[in-house]
């Protein structure tokens, strides 16, 4: 039983979150203003992955300097990028390996916690089969790593069961991607959006959750484009919209089909470039012919005109770029949503030029290159499926196994938590990963960890699911280890190393080898360097979809990051796919399919007749293990609010501030309301980074998208109930603050355990 | 004396606040940011807009300061005001027509944007500038504003009767030369 050792009050009293506040010395510190040196590197919060220089003196981070000659940023930043050297030299961090007892977690030495992880595992492996222990990434992890734990999972544990938490994030646009285009990337540099006549943005808040996107899309309307944005909510870029579509929860595939029907209808489809260039394309056309502007409206809540509109706009354009994110990925349909707005795209000719495209805006540091080389349930590094026979040879000879001894696809993050819950996974090795907090019915997520008979962690703070470990391994922060990203553009970078990792706290890569070593895997771990392994990747991904191969991380420096594919040292790299109408499909065409609309999961109804829809805030990343713990952006957003129209809020007597039970069919959390007008008035909206009764997860549901096998954050059914006030949890004060001094990390590692 | 200048466009801010963690980082108001961004009225719109100092070239704080502590460099930057002469009486902040100077009540001293005197004298740009991730803030060459951007600028500002010129510019909408604040400025009334 993986139950926490202690109380909540205990666990936030030795772990966090504590806030940090000012730099390590203080403000006023005797060193303050002093800098050893500046690295260039990349911002650890988002796909963005912005230049930035950090700030180093006695081997820590101490500051940041914009890095202005980055081309993707330019030196620009948001406020995560700004405060994220504050996770540095945290009073919070994790500084020894963990194990827990009756009484709480208490220290252990590393070869005490690697031998008891090693044996837990085998011992949970002989009992039940290979596949009675699962093992979670993270896409934050750089693509070494996340490499790596794909092949320590298969060749080291020797299990089916790894997935990752980008299953939370890119896998319905992966999906829908790969379907039509025989790849998953976005086709285009972001250097192309200023060229676009026309950006239609659907289900993306581009100013809070990719906010450096937003100089792309203020330089597209200065060069004359129009901006039209599809969304419940008037998200920050609305402001500037030359047209808004307020869609209603779980109809954005209908309202592009909608808009396909008017560009069809009035001929402004692109018929010489369907002819020579794809598949599918008149039974697409057939499906959306019952989607007359009428039609769509009466489901999509948007007015007949503005779909007109939005559609001339979109299709008499030479050159239009389509972006979207997790508001219409987000879904059990994520992937038909995904693929009625590339169908669109597609039919108009946009794609494979300058300003002309679909774009998918990743969500984590590392959701692109994360995703490429491994750990999702059913790939191999390249982007191989893990079913294809070529590509299994080539990856098994390069990892020295037969290809019989890579295991078969396994199940999705979603489904590996359900497989614990019912007790068929047994034991769990987890990094990168806070699940509690982000999938979906947390109360469920709970009662499953509890289930587990092994829990083993790597994590740099304790994450709320770490609260269930039986052993912690103190990993490493982002810039205490070197290695490569690929951003949002498909542009392969370089992370570079600013600082150790503290005390006795490890770069993770060596924990999962000194781990495999244990399982009796010596010398297919043997890496020296985070190099090493990259070399391997590159190997392992040659001749795949994803063509590593002439990428080094020279090559990256030289050239500011390099587009792949790239598959060999002279080759320039690829910031633009399709040129020509070439797709990666062996016939070279892209395969359109056709999109039929589906009901989400968890339907309203009479008893849950509001929509509820969840998403992220500009000053929180993910779930908040790293951004619950700065305080500067704690500050900004100290605790999630329920966005709610003033039509839906006077319904129930509801003021701007009350407190409002909010009931889903999983159960009921109560919030302070934000009366904003600048939300549909059927849809309520709550962000998702906190924990325990903050956590808006609690309520979400478990529908996953049958292909990608992405949860539907976007779309739960709830009721709204004024409160009396806030609930117990929310009157026992405010997280504790202090000061961080310098050799006195507080009891981050001592502590009663 | 830089060939760069300041712009704003409010109409351009998605509210982020990085402006505010950057300039909290300088080195001579260590932790306190002398910007700030202001939601205009939240429940009817998500219309957000960052305010640093506008430096006018007569400055309203330094024409009211009874201690002679607000001084104008060479570059027409108003500076925070001098440490021995400040008496704290907050003239300045009340008479500022953008609401820009702060009383550190601690420290006992107005503290204001200086446009990052520190880096701009260093040839580097003004921290929360260079950050802006949504070009509501730019210090960029007039010729590249002019080149760039569909609005045009104006430093004019007609506050009743008196006018002020800035040195910082307000990015606004084409055939708006300067900016009347008041709407008693805009109606025909007879004059007494």
């Amino acid at each position: 039983m993986s139950r926490p050792p202690s109380s909540p009050s205990e666990l936030a009293h030795a772990f966090g979150p504590h806030l940090a506040s000012a730099p390590p010395g203080g403000w006023h510190g005797p060193s303050r203003g002093m800098t050893d040196r500046l690295v260039k590197t990349h911002c650890c919060f988002c796909g963005q992955q912005c230049g930035i220089q950090l700030k180093v003196q006695d081997d820590k981070v101490v500051g940041f300097e914009p890095w202005e000659e980055f081309p993707f940023n330019r030196g620009k930043l948001c406020p995560k990028g700004v405060a994220r050297y504050l996770q540095g030299n945290h009073q919070d961090r994790l500084l020894d390996p963990l194990l827990r007892t009756d009484s709480g977690f208490r220290k252990a030495s590393w070869a005490d916690a690697l031998d008891l992880t090693a044996r837990r595992i085998k011992d949970i492996q002989e009992r039940h089969g290979k596949d009675a222990v699962a093992v979670y990434g993270g896409a934050s992890l750089t693509t070494e790593k996340a490499y790596l734990v794909g092949k320590f999972a298969r060749v080291a544990v020797g299990t089916r069961h790894i997935d990752y938490n980008g299953r939370l994030c890119m896998v319905s646009a992966g999906t829908a991607y790969k379907m039509t285009f025989g790849v998953d990337r976005s086709p285009n540099p972001w250097a192309d959006i200023p060229k676009a006549q026309v950006l239609l943005v659907c289900g993306a808040n581009i100013g809070e959750c990719a906010p450096i996107t937003t100089d792309y899309v203020w330089r597209c309307r200065d060069a004359g484009g129009k901006l039209i944005v599809a969304d419940p909510r008037m998200t920050p870029i609305t402001r500037n919209a030359d047209l808004y579509l307020p869609v209603r929860p779980g109809t954005d595939d209908i309202l592009l089909m909608g808009l396909l029907h008017v560009v069809l209808r009035d001929g402004l489809q692109d018929r010489a470039f369907i002819d020579a260039h794809t598949t599918g394309f008149d039974a697409v056309a057939a499906s959306v012919q019952p989607y007359d502007p009428r039609t769509a409206a009466a489901i999509t809540g948007v007015r007949p005109e503005s779909i007109e509109q939005a559609a001339r706009w979109f299709g008499e354009a030479d050159r239009a770029i389509a972006m979207h994110a997790r508001g219409i990925e987000h879904q059990s349909k994520g992937v038909e949503n995904c693929l009625a707005l590339i169908n669109l795209t597609i039919a108009c000719g946009h794609i494979g030029r300058e300003g002309a495209g679909c774009l998918m805006i990743t969500g984590q540091g590392n959701g692109q290159g994360g995703r490429e080389h491994g750990q999702k349930c059913d790939q191999l590094p390249g982007q191989r499926s893990i079913s294809d026979v070529e590509g299994r040879k080539h990856v098994a000879k390069v990892w020295r196994v037969q290809p019989e001894e890579i295991p078969p696809a396994g199940y999705s993050a979603v489904e590996i938590m359900e497989a614990i819950h019912r007790g068929e996974i047994k034991g769990l090795f987890s990094l990168c990963f806070n699940p509690l907090v982000s999938l979906p019915d947390s109360e469920f997520t709970r009662q499953a960890l509890e289930k587990l008979e092994f829990f083993a962690v790597i994590d740099f703070f304790l994450s709320e699911t770490a609260h269930h470990a039986d052993v912690v391994l103190p990993g490493s922060l982002q810039e205490e280890d070197e290695g490569v990203v690929c951003s949002t553009e498909g542009r392969v970078l370089h992370v570079q190393q600013a600082v150790n990792p503290p005390a006795n706290a490890r770069q993770d890569w060596r924990i999962l080898c000194d781990v495999a070593q244990r399982l009796g895997q010596t010398d297919r771990f043997a890496y020296q360097s985070s190099a090493e392994i990259f070399d391997e990747l590159r190997e392992a991904s040659r001749g795949g979809v994803a063509d590593y191969f002439g990428i080094t991380y020279e090559k990256i420096d030289r050239e500011m990051g390099v587009f792949w594919p790239c598959p060999t040292a002279d080759h320039p790299g690829t910031p633009r796919l399709f040129e020509g109408g070439k797709f990666f499909h062996p016939d070279g065409k892209a395969h359109l399919s056709v999109v039929e609309h589906r009901e989400s999961g968890d339907p309203i109804s009479d008893d849950f007749p509001v929509f509820l829809t969840t998403g992220r805030v500009v000053s929180q990343y993910l779930s908040g293990t790293q951004t619950r713990r700065i305080g500067p952006l704690v500050d900004q957003y100290p605790a999630p609010r329920m966005e709610i129209h003033p039509r839906l809020a006077a319904q129930h007597q509801i003021a701007d501030g009350d407190w409002v039970t909010i009931t889903t069919r999983r159960g009921a959390l109560t919030f302070p309301a934000m009366v904003v007008k600048t939300i549909r008035p059927d849809t309520v909206f709550v962000p998702y980074h906190w924990p325990g009764n903050r956590s808006i997860n609690r309520l979400t549901h478990r529908t996953i998208d049958p292909r990608s096998k992405i949860p539907e954050f976007k779309v739960s059914a709830c009721r709204l109930e004024k409160a009396a006030g806030p609930p117990a949890s929310e009157r026992e004060g405010k997280p504790v603050r202090l000061p961080i001094v310098d050799g006195q990390r507080g009891n981050a590692s001592g502590g009663p355990r | 004396m830089s060939a760069l200048a300041f712009f704003i466009d409010p109409s351009r801010c998605i509210g982020c606040r990085a402006c505010e963690r950057a300039c909290a980082e300088c080195e001579t108001h260590r932790g306190v940011s002398m910007i700030h961004v202001d939601f205009f009225d939240r429940r009817e719109s998500i219309a957000s807009a960052p305010t640093v100092c506008m430096h006018c070239e007569d400055p309203t704080c330094a024409e009211v300061c009874p201690a002679d502590a607000i001084k104008q460099n060479e570059d027409g930057i108003v500076q925070s005001s001098l440490k021995p002469r400040c008496v704290a009486c907050s003239n300045c902040v009340l008479a500022c027509p953008f609401g820009v100077p702060k009383m550190i009540v601690p420290m006992e001293q107005m503290m204001k944007c200086d446009m990052c005197y520190d880096r701009t004298s260093a040839g580097k740009r003004p921290m929360c500038a260079t950050v802006c991730p949504s070009q509501a803030l730019a210090f960029v060459s007039p010729e590249e504003i002019a080149r760039d951007r569909r609005e045009q600028p104006v430093n004019v500002f007609h506050f009743g009767n008196q006018e002020v010129v800035t040195k910082v510019h307000l990015m606004l909408p084409l055939a708006r030369t300067a900016l009347e604040i008041d709407v008693a400025d805009q109606i025909w009334e007879e004059m007494p």
